[in-house]
């Protein structure tokens, strides 16, 4: 008893701890670059928490946990560099190390070509790492395409195995008890609820095992990365577009190629409909199959993105006020917001697995002609 | 006309504040009405929010 109230009371702490340690991190990297902005205007300042928002918001090629400036001036970071794949027509695929970049400040060369990193993504120059631009200030170099092993991609192997070895260690446990020993307990109900709430009401008795193994990874999926992303690391996945567009397309996949005949039927020739108005319907709904997914995706990068950058404006406005209202107003919203977040992260899990079930349930649906 | 689109994504938003705010009140109600039946009333509003939220943050990223 007294051991299991000692555990408790350590994981409370540490989960107190990680809010304060979040919002320590962020304000770390404010702070040292807002000190020497002091003398300058305000709006130099909030160009500067724009852009790191903006920098926060992106995907990057080496694993960055924070950077400071030494007593020389010169920028630390703290992190590791992780692996460059990139093809080019020219001279081929390059894997590299993305230390070579030296966090863009020089020119990689791998077998004789110049790489050069520029706003998070990688350019191909000359060996003087020439970036040469058009009239709106965009680079014009050719881009190689990228298949690097990037930080959000690093952070997505991690939960895979994580998740791995969660789960498996879990199927194990059955084998020898009916009760789930450890983490099973903790995810048994939310197994469950996924498969009672989730799954059966939307896609029936008939037809949903075949779903269940989807339906579980991606609300796993969704869940842990949002939470990892609100940590202290923060490397928030989900605030990518490519990897909600994936998700979104699994989901679209499935329907489409698990749909039976009356799904079909459905949105080509709808029963019950005047014939003149089949072929105006047809259309739409063919459109609908696609703004589906569409959505769901959106929805899914869009609440996250937003969570983050709302939350980061507000720790930002603590060096904008700089005064004794300002910070703890900042500290105590922050606070507020990140256990929004927290509902967040679980909400568009379920959202995301409710929808994909409410698809799916469409497609296998079976009809008595109306 | 510049910054007219920033109107309309504000108008939009208001929108989807407003029908977001009515969904979640009628669920109040219904809830209110028939307690037994509230998981169902719940899922039924989540779901309906979270389709509005998406048009309101296509606005945005519209915008």
């Amino acid at each position: 008893m007294r051991r299991d109230f000692l555990i408790k009371k350590i994981a409370l702490l540490l989960f107190l701890v990680s809010f304060v340690a979040m919002a320590q991190d962020h304000n770390n990297d404010l702070a040292l670059h807002s000190s020497e902005e002091t003398e300058e205007s305000g709006s130099s300042l909030r160009v500067e928490i724009k852009e790191f928002i903006n920098h926060h918001l992106l995907d990057s090629h080496d694993f960055s946990l924070f950077s400071y400036k030494d007593e020389h001036g010169k920028d630390v970071h703290v992190g590791m560099p992780l692996p460059v794949i990139i093809y080019d027509s020219e001279s081929g695929l390059n894997v590299f190390s993305s230390s070579k970049f030296h966090h863009g400040e020089t020119v990689a060369e791998n077998n004789g070509s110049y790489f050069k990193l520029y706003h998070g993504k990688i350019y191909k120059t000359d060996a003087a790492g020439t970036i040469s631009y058009d009239d709106h200030h965009h680079a014009i170099n050719t881009k190689p395409i990228d298949f690097s092993i990037t930080k959000n991609v690093t952070f997505i192997f991690l939960v895979g195995m994580l998740m791995f070895f969660m789960f498996m260690k879990m199927a194990k446990n059955y084998k020898t008890s009916a009760i789930p020993k450890g983490m099973g307990r903790l995810l048994e109900p939310i197994i469950l609820y996924v498969r009672d709430e989730i799954a059966i009401p939307n896609i029936g008795h008939k037809h949903y095992k075949k779903y269940m193994s989807y339906l579980l990874t991606v609300f796993f999926f969704i869940w842990i990365v949002n939470l990892l992303g609100l940590t202290p690391v923060g490397i928030n996945v989900t605030n990518n577009i490519a990897v909600t567009l994936s998700l979104a397309l699994i989901t679209y996949l499935l329907t489409t190629f698990t749909a039976n005949k009356n799904y079909w039927k459905h949105i080509f020739w709808m029963p019950g409909v005047p014939t003149p108005m089949k072929f105006l319907l047809a259309p739409i709904e063919l459109l609908g199959t696609i703004i589906k997914p569409f959505s769901l995706m959106i929805r899914l990068y869009a609440n996250i993105t937003a969570g983050h950058i709302v939350l980061m404006s507000i720790i930002g406005m603590m060096f904008i006020f700089k005064n004794w209202i300002g910070s703890p107003l900042s500290f105590g919203l922050a606070f507020a917001l990140s256990l929004l977040e927290l509902l967040v992260a679980a909400l568009q899990a379920y959202i995301f697995t409710m929808l994909s079930a409410l698809y799916f349930g469409s497609a296998v649906e079976e009809h008595d002609d109306h | 006309m510049e910054g007219l689109n920033y109107i309309g994504a504000g108008l939009i938003v208001i929108g989807a504040a407003v029908g977001i705010g009515r969904i979640g009140g009628s669920a109040m109600d219904a809830i209110a009405r028939q307690p037994e039946a509230s998981g169902k009333i719940q899922t039924a509003m989540l779901i309906a929010a979270a389709l509005i939220e998406g048009i309101g943050f296509a606005a945005l990223f519209a915008a």
